[in-house]
């Protein structure tokens, strides 16, 4: 990721998002995870310069913070799109047909797994499991979970977010 | 307000699933309904009603009718169902799925299950501590502090039998025990509520459906082993969850049931959420520790185990949300009426979340020694759409696949043990003959490869060399001597590495390999997948003698590789075709045939 098209002002309202919440968080035992999850919340991911700002403000090396940053799957170091796809691979899903709701989302959007489209607007993800089994094959487009999906319904549902 | 019991009742099952399937539509819509008409009806949510496949699900009680069931409710049918049976008390016959004193054929699922755990689940409004009360909520920590010792607690769960729901079933007593002797003043205990397996939903129901039951458990626990602080971690991917459970912990402080002196017992208890990051690996209890403290999620070596050294080094008791929500009942019952429940090492129920390709999957609780087959065909009504079964996975990516010639095998930790599968922590995904072995391997390995914490060498690498075998026999790659290389692999996993997820993660592939052999054979010898799953192995064509030419396949191909005319059959250009079965979906006369 090019650091230089970013913002200045962008970039001192991620520190300035940091510095609030480990105000509010450090002092927590085990802070460190809440800290990367409400800062994450705020900002959508975690670049750099953010990662060193908390382990400044909370005063553990930065290569702790990358190294649980990067551990967990939730933590995101690239930034995303407007909407995030998570189609459902759990297991349910998968002998339901996942694999082809996602060639059918990638296809749709011309993008593969795990990229973002270059208007910023969809990020597609594989997920292990949504825990709504019973409805596979299933997405969720940011809160809103659908179910119970063909490839075609899969690009509709995509298609409504499209506007 | 009106006597309750004279009023209409009207409850919309609002668990995830329902959520997913569009039950707040379903919701909105009747509270729009009911106000325009200005009915006298109690409109109320509760939260998994257990048949994930009919969701959404509406139950409406009148006083004369009694409680009948509607599935897969639309919002459109609210006013049909609101005019003609609430208003003129005749029922919409087509829509009714259960109903009181009936003999539909849903009642099946129902009638082999024992609710234990799952009691409450699909009847209280999980946001309201009154209705969790009403049904004897609270009153087994009543009993707890103002009338048992620690010591006597941890007797009675003892002598009912349980053991531990998250898959390993460790005796649950005696890890109480264990924790409970230590010295110290400084306890914890802890929820893991890091449901990781894909395919099973199980503690995310409980969750979103009595949350009151954990903390309640969670509270007795704590009191049995001295512990004044406690933690529920709860994986990141169940917002639903998170959100009843705060709304149960402020409500249960409130009330005195958590906090200082509860119940002027003069026990204090406090309760953390903390929510999980997404690292599967962070089920294992040492690991979800370290992740509890704010490091990596990486499990360390036992002893000693968490019960001598856990949480910030103090002596620290992890069991299950499920686990956690058998105490109430256990304490309220006796320990004896729960073990009358059961086989003779295998006592109580065990929740599991049936799911695939399944007739009636959701959440079922049945009591321990009930027959596989009995819960895939009494309870789930049996493979869905006629198919042939093939095999019922248990314990998802630690477990294994089990054949038909297993079916009968009575659920109990030590029958499923032997075939080389597991109990695990309640998934059941049923599959039929469209699903290939090698390629439920295969995800399974890519799964636990990706999760693997990198600890441990074979753990780490091993997963991926199997992993690179499998995609490999997959794609019509795999070579002769791959069946012996990843039975070797996995053996090796199994005994070098530190925790449960390296220990276990070979067992799909080495389950596979032992009752699904011949058709790894099939990929490597023949390049031939039998059951048409594997992509680079199939190719899909148009039946002329089936196909009308109705274009419907061409309209939905995305990449123009259907040609015809309309009235002409149609054909598939093999160099274009991506083989995404939209086709094949799409046809209406089965038409698209897969080879």
């Amino acid at each position: 990721m090019e650091n230089g098209n970013r913002g200045q002002a962008e970039l001192a309202r991620y520190l300035r998002t940091v510095d609030e919440v480990t105000t509010e968080l450090a002092d927590r035992r085990g802070g460190l995870i809440p800290v990367l999850q409400e800062v994450q919340s705020k900002i959508g991911y975690l670049p750099p310069e953010v990662m060193e700002r908390i382990a400044d403000r909370i005063d553990v090396p930065a290569s702790r913070v990358f190294g649980v940053a990067s551990f967990y799957s939730q933590f995101r170091l690239e930034p995303v799109g407007e909407h995030i796809i998570k189609v459902c691979h759990g297991t349910a899903c998968h002998v339901q047909g996942a694999g082809t709701i996602t060639d059918a989302i990638c296809d749709e959007l011309g993008i593969a797994e795990g990229e973002t489209t270059p208007d910023g607007k969809f990020t597609v993800e594989s997920v292990a499991c949504l825990g709504c089994c019973s409805l596979a094959p299933v997405i969720m487009i940011d809160e809103n979970t659908f179910g119970r999906l063909t490839p075609e319904g899969a690009r509709k549902v995509v298609r409504d977010y499209e506007d | 307000m009106a006597d309750p019991a004279a009023r209409t009742r009207i409850t919309v099952g609002l668990g995830s699933c329902g959520i997913a399937a569009g039950a707040s539509d379903v919701m909105n819509t009747l509270e729009r309904e009911i106000d325009a008409r200005g009915l006298d009806v109690h409109l109320r949510r509760t939260g998994c009603i257990g048949m994930c496949y009919r969701e959404p699900i509406v139950d409406v009680e009148t006083p004369t009718l009694g409680k009948t069931t509607y599935g897969a409710v639309r919002p459109e049918q609210i006013k049909r169902i609101l005019e003609e049976h609430v208003v003129d008390g005749k029922p919409v016959e087509e829509w009714v799925v259960r109903e009181e004193g009936r003999d539909l054929p849903d009642e099946g699922y129902y009638s082999r299950q024992v609710r234990l755990v799952l009691g409450n689940a699909g009847i209280i409004d999980p946001e309201s501590i009154d209705e969790y009360a009403e049904r004897g909520g609270y009153e087994a920590l009543a009993k707890a502090l103002g009338t048992m010792t620690p010591e006597g607690v941890i007797e009675e769960v003892r002598k009912s039998g349980l053991r531990g729901r998250g898959g390993a079933g460790f005796p649950t007593g005696t890890k109480w025990e264990l924790a409970g002797k230590q010295p110290g003043d400084a306890k914890y205990v802890i929820v893991n509520a890091d449901e990781g397996d894909p395919g099973a939903f199980m503690d995310r129901s409980i969750l979103e459906s009595d949350p009151h039951a954990i903390l309640e458990g969670l509270t007795i626990a704590a009191y049995a082993i001295g512990a004044s602080e406690g933690y529920i971690y709860v994986r990141a991917e169940y917002p639903l969850a998170v959100k009843r459970l705060k709304i149960a912990i402020a409500d249960s402080l409130e009330r005195g049931f958590l906090g200082k002196d509860i119940l002027g017992s003069g026990f204090d208890f406090d309760v953390h959420i903390k929510e999980g990051a997404g690292a599967f690996v962070c089920g294992e209890e040492t690991a979800l520790i370290a992740s509890i403290e704010g490091q990596r999620g990486m499990p360390r070596l036992r002893p000693p185990y968490p019960a001598a050294k856990g949480l910030w080094g103090k002596p620290t008791n992890i069991n299950n949300v499920e686990t956690y929500a058998n105490v109430p009942w256990i304490i309220r019952h006796g320990g004896e009426a729960y073990a009358a429940h059961g086989t003779d090492t295998s006592n109580g129920t065990k929740v599991f979340a049936l799911a695939g390709k399944i007739s009636r999957g959701g959440l079922v609780e049945v009591p321990m020694g009930i027959t596989l087959r009995e819960v895939i065909n009494d309870v789930g009504g049996g493979v869905a759409e006629g198919r042939e079964f093939k095999a019922v996975q248990l314990g998802g990516p630690s477990g294994g696949c089990l054949p038909e010639e297993f079916i009968d095998i009575e659920v109990d930790y030590e029958s499923v043990t032997k075939t080389g599968a597991i109990m695990g922590s309640g998934g059941m995904v049923v599959m039929d003959d469209t699903t290939c072995m090698v390629d439920i391997a295969r995800f399974f390995l890519e799964f636990t490869q990706e999760e693997s914490c990198g600890k441990c060498t074979f753990c780490r690498v091993g997963t991926k060399r199997m992993l690179e075998i499998l995609e490999r026999i997959c794609t019509g790659h795999g070579r002769e001597g791959d069946i012996e290389l990843l039975i070797e692999l996995g053996e090796k996993i199994v005994s070098s590495s530190l925790c449960g997820l390296g220990q276990s993660a070979p067992n799909p592939v080495l389950t596979t390999v032992r009752y699904f052999r011949n058709e790894y054979e099939a990929h490597i010898r023949e390049k031939r997948c039998p059951a048409h799953a594997c992509k680079a192995l199939i190719s899909y064509s148009i039946d002329h003698d089936a196909c009308t030419g109705c274009t419907l396949c061409k309209r939905v191909c995305p990449v123009s590789a259907i040609s015809g005319e309309r009235k002409q059959p149609h054909e598939i250009d093999q160099a274009l075709c991506t083989k995404c079965d939209a086709c094949r979906q799409a046809c209406k006369f089965d038409a698209v045939t897969v080879r």
